[in-house]
């Protein structure tokens, strides 16, 4: 194979820079590709070339990607990204075994495919769910190929390297795990833990999560071969770690105690903070704020709807959307300074008199101590 | 080596009763401060958030009371021993100044409620100046009530417990000569952030050494005046021999800080502003002219001889020193246009009562504890 250097020292696939252009996108399109979704991972820019690397590594790892209960946001997130090259490259640089949104066959051929690759992978493959498991009624509310939702997960789940919950629903039940949640809507990690499976899960919540925190788990995976760090709650840390509330670009009003009252408001227009009409920001942890959605620099915030919470168990689709929100950091005080303090002080009679006393008596005081001394002295 | 003795006497003279009616008003301001807040006894504003409590009674109280600093440098760390006999009162002098400082910074601080937090290791802000300030300060409170320990133990315990105490005494000597090192001249740094703020004549990167050594200086002023005023007061003979000798030592201090503060201002071009004609030029010039009547009686050997010259030497140096912490905080400060302040009558009544107290304690423990030096009959 014929590899040619670029200028960052990289090396790539000379084969797959055709096919790069063939699809009409630049070399440095690809590039810069790369240091967005290393960006996302706070990674060094010089990680750009090791992910371009791995992206051309013709050994593609295969992904399997199984719909349970959902509305296919997650995968339409992924597919709709306007960045020009999201949706060839996530499925070029990966091999789509199964998909039940993408794949062109259907029926007996694709559940075929599906069974060949996991038996072909074990172990191998990265098992991506969209979607909670139903297990009330031993789970007939989501049925594949005459298979419940649970069968599935549990037959194909410990096979695969590494579990990809993507969105709410997969990763702790989502909008259908609301109360009273009839068919016992339940994320893939507990599902895991009650069937005793013992692969790792990564949670990517969110409704739908943003597409380059699932392409950035991947990138990392193809690259250093092992999981991103998490959280607690099986969250990549990289995208996880800190609330919606600390990077909003309305933290500034919250702060000074700016606050929309009610939509269209004064302050509602002004794009003033969110949090009194229920903003959720400041108990969810995501990183919306940092790499917004669409491609276009915009997000719920940004259009003056509150942050519902989508990607926080226990708060989207659990609290009313207009109840004030949990603030987990800082809370706005009582009372906000105003713009113009008053500017008291000055002399008055009172002070300088009292003053004047006071500095007299030392004068007193030292001129009779000094008298006594030469007294004393004498 | 009980070479101290309490003199003893009446306690209830006449003005100590005066001392106790400034106290008790003071006492009455303060809980006015405390139940309704600054604001309500005050003149403080967001302008001026430091008045007269923080330069009289934290900077110059804690300056005044560097008298045991300066002791402690000239017998301990220069070896000088033969003005052993003026390190007691020194001390206890220290010991009042800087006990009533930490007080004073309780009472001046808006939220009092929550000053223990500066000292919680997990809110630590190790690059902060004031931590610097609060740490080194309460150090020093508690190192100065062990310093002077062997006048309690000698008063009611067993020479045992005493000879043991003075056996470990050289590690807080050692650190009652490190701490005053360290936020004495960080007293001058917290205005260096200031900026333009701070007018020219005061505003250099040299306000920590020009604190530190105006602290020296006021520290010897004061071991000079309070030995001339207990003299005086309790009809005991003169010290003019050992302060006289101990005027070189100070003379040399006192020509440093002249070289310092005034080559540094030289070298800035900034001594032009004291002949502006307004009162910033003017009060540099009082404080000038309280550094220079110091230097002029110090050099010369028959004034400084002379009791009635050397206390007046010793009241210039404290108003001096005085003078420059005044200046450099409020006179010199300017935070903006439409900002003023003079301190309130219940301010002055305030600070009034806490010298008062400061005064009071003195005589208490110069009458009933071993302070002052046994007088020797020639």
């Amino acid at each position: 194979m014929i590899k040619s250097k670029d200028k960052n020292g990289s090396q790539i696939d000379k084969h797959y820079t055709e096919q790069l252009k063939e699809r009409g996108i630049s070399r440095s399109d690809f590039i810069k590709f790369c240091s967005v979704a290393v960006a996302t991972m706070s990674m060094p820019l010089s990680f750009a070339a090791k992910v371009a690397k791995s992206i051309t590594d013709p050994a593609r790892p295969p992904v399997i990607w199984l719909h349970f209960q959902e509305c296919t946001g997650c995968t339409e997130t992924l597919l709709r990204a306007t960045h020009p090259t999201v949706d060839n490259l996530v499925l070029d640089m990966i091999s789509l075994d199964y998909s039940e949104t993408l794949c062109a066959a259907a029926g007996h051929q694709v559940e075929d495919a599906l069974h060949k690759s996991v038996k072909a992978n074990k172990g191998k493959f990265i098992l991506v769910v969209e979607g909670s498991v139903p297990l009330a009624e031993d789970g007939i509310y989501c049925k594949i190929g005459g298979k419940s939702a649970l069968d599935i997960i549990k037959e194909i789940g410990p096979q695969a390297a590494a579990t990809v919950s993507i969105g709410s629903c997969a990763s702790w039940g989502g909008v259908q795990s609301t109360y009273p949640n009839p068919t016992q809507a339940t994320g893939i990690g507990d599902v895991y833990k009650m069937n005793n499976i013992k692969t790792p899960v990564i949670n990517l919540p969110g409704c739908p999560p943003s597409p380059y925190n699932l392409l950035s788990t991947v990138l990392y995976y193809l690259t250093l071969k092992k999981l991103p760090k998490l959280d607690k709650l099986g969250r990549p840390k990289f995208a996880y770690s800190t609330l919606v509330h600390e990077n909003c670009e309305r933290r500034p009003h919250f702060d000074a105690g700016r606050f929309a009252e009610k939509y269209g408001d004064e302050n509602h227009r002004q794009g003033h903070c969110l949090y009194k009409i229920g903003c959720k920001g400041p108990e969810t942890y995501a990183n919306c704020p940092s790499i917004n959605f669409c491609d276009v620099n915009t997000w719920p915030v940004s259009v003056g709807h509150p942050c519902f919470g989508c990607a926080e168990q226990g708060v989207g689709f659990a609290k009313p959307l207009h109840e004030q929100a949990d603030v987990k950091l800082v809370t706005p005080p009582a009372g906000f300074p105003n713009i113009n303090e008053e500017k008291p002080g000055g002399v008055t009679i009172g002070a300088a008199a009292v003053a004047g006393v006071v500095a007299g008596a030392a004068i007193t005081a030292s001129v009779a101590t000094a008298k006594k001394i030469g007294e004393t002295e004498a | 080596m009980s070479n101290y003795k309490p003199i003893g006497g009446k306690l209830l003279t006449k003005p100590f009763i005066v001392m106790m009616a400034l106290a008790g008003i003071a006492g009455i301001l303060l809980l006015q401060r405390f139940l309704f807040g600054l604001g309500a006894v005050t003149n403080l504003s967001d302008g001026y958030p430091w008045g007269l409590w923080i330069v009289y009674d934290v900077l110059t109280g804690t300056t005044i009371a560097c008298g045991g600093y300066a002791m402690a440098l000239l017998v301990y760390v220069l070896n000088k021993g033969k003005y052993h006999p003026l390190v007691r009162a020194a001390l206890m002098t220290s010991m009042f100044g800087y006990t009533l400082a930490g007080i004073s910074i309780f009472i001046d601080v808006g939220r009092y409620w929550q000053i223990y937090n500066i000292l919680l290791p997990k809110y630590v802000n190790l690059n902060s100046i004031m931590f610097e300030v609060a740490f080194c300060v309460t150090t020093y409170i508690l190192v100065l009530w062990m310093e002077f320990t062997p006048v309690f133990l000698e008063k009611w315990a067993t020479p045992k417990a005493k000879a043991k105490m003075e056996k470990i005494i050289f590690i807080f000597i050692a650190f009652g000569v490190l701490l005053p090192t360290m936020h004495q001249s960080s007293l001058g740094t917290l205005m260096v952030i200031a900026g333009d703020k701070l007018a020219a004549l005061w505003q250099t990167g040299w306000l920590p050494i020009t604190f530190l050594l105006s602290a020296l200086v006021i520290g010897f002023g004061m071991v000079i005046f309070e030995s001339y005023y207990s003299s005086v007061a309790f009809k005991r003979p003169l010290e003019t021999h050992l302060l006289s000798k101990m005027s070189k030592f100070i003379g040399g201090v006192l020509v440093l800080y002249i070289i310092f503060r005034y080559g540094d201002l030289i070298w800035r071009g900034a001594l032009k502003d004291a002949f502006a004609g307004d009162v910033n030029g003017w009060m540099f010039i009082i404080e000038t002219i309280l550094f220079i009547i110091p230097l002029i009686i110090l050099f010369k050997e028959k004034l400084r001889n002379n009791a009635q010259y050397l206390f007046w030497a010793g009241v210039s140096m404290v108003l001096a020193g005085a003078i420059l912490r005044f200046n450099t905080y409020l006179v010199g400060f300017s935070p903006g246009p439409g900002w003023h302040y003079f301190p309130s009558v219940s301010e002055i009544l305030i600070t009034l009562g806490i010298i008062s107290a400061e005064i009071m304690a003195y005589l208490v423990f110069v009458k009933k504890l071993p302070v002052l030096p046994v007088i020797e009959h020639n």
